[in-house]
């Protein structure tokens, strides 16, 4: 544990985050602004879910750090994702 | 979390409990905007047509500008923690310097974006708003809000920064003991973590 705790990401690495976090903005940029119809929505929030994980592991440490967060934030991701499955089955099919 | 300056081998301290308390707001913080996105997704699907006609007065470049803003300014942030863990304060002090530069450049865009809906007439609570319909007045609320309240959690983060840079420069955060940097760290990311879905969601999707 305490190993994990000292774990130093090097500075290249988080350059390195960074530039493919800017190339998937630039990405979604370019994906959303030809016409898709729904899968615009789709492509949009599947890249920012990626890069949301990229911060989450990388820039917060969660790769690296002991696992209780990484199991804590997991089971809190888990449960907005049932509130927003419920939510939209409700709206889809009431 | 200590806010003394003193420095006491024997002082109780918990870094991993100080981390899994920061951990554990953040969780709150993710379901507060959680609950919000869930909230625009609903009347987004109920007024596709609106929405889709109010997004068009969002100005992309901006929110590409500023979406690259924070996204720097999160590395320099964790280049920063790197370097205290290597006993680099220089690094480690340039490096928090530069992010809460990005994080003023972030917020004088914001001003210039919603100075100029202002200066059309478009607020909250203003005559242009309450005579829009139904959809457009829902999406400029939340739209207000929700960056709003976004730029609220950017002013705190620099506080928290701002703290920590200070404690950097006088030797309280140091390579042994940089729980607080740590920890402010965190909350910039989850401003940055926000703003990951903000964008597309607002700027972006039609």
């Amino acid at each position: 544990m305490s190993e994990d705790k000292n774990h130093i990401v090097p500075y290249k690495d988080h350059l390195l985050v960074l530039f493919l976090l800017i190339s998937l903005t630039v990405i979604t940029v370019a994906v959303t602004s030809i016409e898709l119809g729904p899968y615009n929505t789709a492509a949009a929030m599947v890249i920012a879910s990626v890069k949301a994980v990229i911060v989450l592991l990388y820039f917060m440490h969660l790769k690296f750090d002991n696992k209780i967060y990484k199991i804590m934030t997991t089971i809190v991701l888990m449960i907005f994702a049932a509130v927003v499955l419920i939510t939209f089955f409700d709206y889809l099919y009431r | 979390m200590e806010n003394t300056t003193t420095h006491h081998a024997d002082l109780h301290r918990d870094d991993t409990a100080a981390k899994i308390g920061m951990w554990l707001f953040i969780f709150t913080e993710i379901l507060l905007f959680g609950g919000m996105f869930i909230v625009y997704s609903v009347y987004r699907f109920r007024n596709p047509v609106a929405f889709h006609l109010a997004h068009e007065e969002l100005s992309i470049p901006i929110g590409l500008l500023n979406t690259v803003i924070l996204l720097v300014s999160s590395a320099t942030v964790a280049i920063s923690i790197s370097a205290i863990q290597k006993s680099d304060k220089k690094v480690a002090l340039i490096s928090l310097m530069i992010t809460l530069l990005l994080a003023l450049t972030f917020l004088v865009n914001k001003y210039f974006e919603w100075g100029a809906k202002f200066e059309h007439g478009m607020y909250p609570g203003s005559e242009l708003m309450k005579n829009l319909g139904h959809g457009d007045m829902l999406f400029f609320s939340l739209y207000f809000f929700m960056t709003g309240l976004h730029a609220v959690h950017i002013i705190v983060g620099m506080v928290l920064l701002s703290v920590s840079l200070y404690k950097v420069n006088n030797g309280a955060i140091n390579s042994g003991r940089y729980a607080l940097l740590e920890n402010s760290g965190l909350y910039w990311h989850l401003v940055d973590l926000i703003w990951i879905f903000l964008f597309p969601l607002f700027y972006l999707i039609h």
